[in-house]
């Protein structure tokens, strides 16, 4: 089993801090790296997979450095975001090159066997250009699985890829997963990361936000304050009917309408169709003020 | 082949750009013949066509057109990942490339210098050109894949070395004469093929010894530059 450790690692460009102090230790399993745009997700997988320097601290797999060494690609998989394929090859040629760029004994028997763990044997005879985006992201998948690696990385694998194929990468990386592989994915949706690891590694703005197993931050998630926006046929009767509901813990009123703070998502929903109606109050909208996943980060942030 | 080189040779070949590897050999081809045609005395067009087309422009921007699009584009188009993410030493990487870009430009310029040389003067002449043209392609390869690595902009550079340095400042002050791998081309096809068309401006000892030193210290530091290789985060 292979482990790639980060000790303190800061990376800054110029006055720019993108990633302060983060530290972690990835074995074997399934591990989802999570974090709004921009949080720094791409360029700590960039320092794992050896092709960024930390500025600060130690990027180490089975206790070897990764940048600027290049034997340790005979362990590490790394499937980058951007799309980035040579298209005048066809699916088979480029699977084929990578195995013979990682000398293997037998390139051809690889390059099938890669091809065909994410489904492309149909397909790979036809030139990269001519495939969908999800197929092209199945055809990296594959190069970067041809000499099964113990590390796989992949940044943001699941953008561009229809529900079947999501599926599909979400049951290989399962897969591989259980058989001992050390799998870490980035996204910035947490229900990909839900529903293929146990683990997260959640980063905002560059720092390690919460580390450990997914239901435990999901419910430190669902249990935060939420934020609705109300308006119904008489808002000053109504905000005084919800200031007595368990689940409410401020409401605000203005001339646009009552803006509510609840602490339980679930029982101020439920709650409020049936206090609006014992009351006789029509309700004309209700939206969640802060759903947005930076929301949802900042707060991890701060919890 | 290696892997790599084949990746490579595929990947320059599959471009438009090889398509830009054409008119300038061509032109060059064309008014040699044309002038033979003609009847002009080779005095008269053999130093503009020969050294001013052939030495001057064919030669570098062929292999700038190579030598930047063997690792450049990949590089650009974020292609050249997939070739690190290999255990290889950088080492191997750098010299197939470079293998396939001197290759590709030798050929490229080496051909039509040879015939341009043949018509104006000598098959000796067209010989010494060719020659010329091969080892200016190993240099002038070396030099524009490392700025491939060191800049965003390696064409620009090099049309600015080209031009500014080598066509502009190393006729008028002598002292480039040194740094310039022009003047290093024209002075062996001068040793090799004396004749009053060419006109060595630096010692072919010197043109020798600089050319290895300049293909060397290039293609070590490109190596050196590959193996600190950074991809910046797009979202960071």
């Amino acid at each position: 089993m292979s482990v790639l450790e980060l000790q303190n690692v800061s990376r800054w460009y110029g006055n720019v801090v993108a990633v302060n102090d983060i530290s972690m230790t990835l074995g074997s399993g399934v591990t989802g790296l999570l974090g709004p745009n921009g949080a720094g997700k791409t360029t700590v997988l960039h320092m794992m997979a050896g092709f960024l320097s930390a500025s600060k601290g130690r990027v180490t797999l089975d206790g070897e450095p990764t940048w600027r060494h290049p034997a340790a690609y005979k362990k590490l998989g790394l499937v980058s975001e951007r799309e980035a394929v040579h298209t005048f090859l066809t699916a088979y040629e480029f699977v084929r090159a990578s195995a013979k760029m990682h000398k293997l004994p037998d390139p051809d028997a690889a390059a099938r066997r890669a091809l065909d763990l994410v489904e492309m044997t149909d397909a790979q005879d036809r030139r990269i250009g001519t495939y969908s985006k999800g197929m092209r992201q199945r055809t990296r998948v594959a190069a970067a699985l041809v000499h099964d690696p113990q590390v796989l990385l992949l940044d943001e694998p699941f953008n561009g890829m229809d529900p079947r194929q999501r599926m599909h990468m979400m049951d290989l990386l399962h897969k591989l997963g259980e058989r001992g592989h050390t799998i870490l994915f980035s996204s910035h949706i947490l229900e990909e990361v839900e529903q293929v690891s146990g683990t997260v590694q959640v980063i905002v703005a560059g720092r390690l936000a919460a580390s450990g197993d997914y239901r435990e931050i999901r419910r430190l998630m669902t249990t935060r304050p939420h934020v609705f926006a109300l308006q119904s046929s008489d808002d000053r009767k109504l905000a005084v009917a919800l200031i007595g509901e368990k689940s409410v813990s401020g409401v605000e009123i203005d001339h646009s309408g009552l803006t509510v703070r609840a602490s339980d998502y679930g029982s101020f929903t439920r709650a409020l169709p049936r206090i609006a109606l014992g009351e006789g109050i029509r309700l004309r909208k209700l939206l969640p003020s802060d759903e947005s996943l930076e929301s949802v980060f900042s707060y991890l942030l701060e919890a | 082949m290696s892997t790599v080189a084949y990746i490579t040779a595929r990947g320059l070949f599959g471009r438009r750009r090889a398509l830009l590897l054409l008119p300038l050999p061509l032109l060059l081809v064309g008014l040699a013949a044309l002038c033979v045609a003609y009847d002009v005395n080779p005095q008269n067009w053999g130093p503009t066509v020969l050294v001013g087309l052939g030495l001057a422009v064919v030669l570098p921007v062929v292999t700038l057109i190579v030598g930047t699009g063997v690792l450049g584009s990949e590089v650009d188009d974020g292609t050249i990942v997939h070739i690190l993410t290999k255990p290889m030493p950088r080492r191997d990487i750098i010299l197939a490339k470079l293998g396939v870009a001197i290759l590709v430009s030798a050929v490229t310029s080496a051909v039509p210098l040879f015939i341009a040389g043949w018509l104006a003067d000598s098959p000796k002449l067209g010989l010494a050109l060719a020659v010329g043209a091969a080892v200016g392609a190993v240099a002038y390869s070396a030099f524009f894949l490392l700025l491939s690595l060191l800049t965003r902009r390696p064409v620009l550079l090099g049309l600015v070395y080209i031009l500014v340095w080598e066509g502009l400042l190393a006729r008028f002050v002598s002292g480039t004469r040194v740094l310039s791998i022009e003047q290093y081309v024209i002075a062996i096809a001068d040793r090799i093929a004396p004749t009053n068309l060419l006109t060595g401006q630096v010692g072919a000892p010197l043109a020798i010894i600089m050319t290895v030193i300049v293909t060397l210290g290039c293609t070590i530091f490109a190596i050196d530059r590959l193996r600190s290789f950074s991809v910046a985060g797009e979202t960071s």
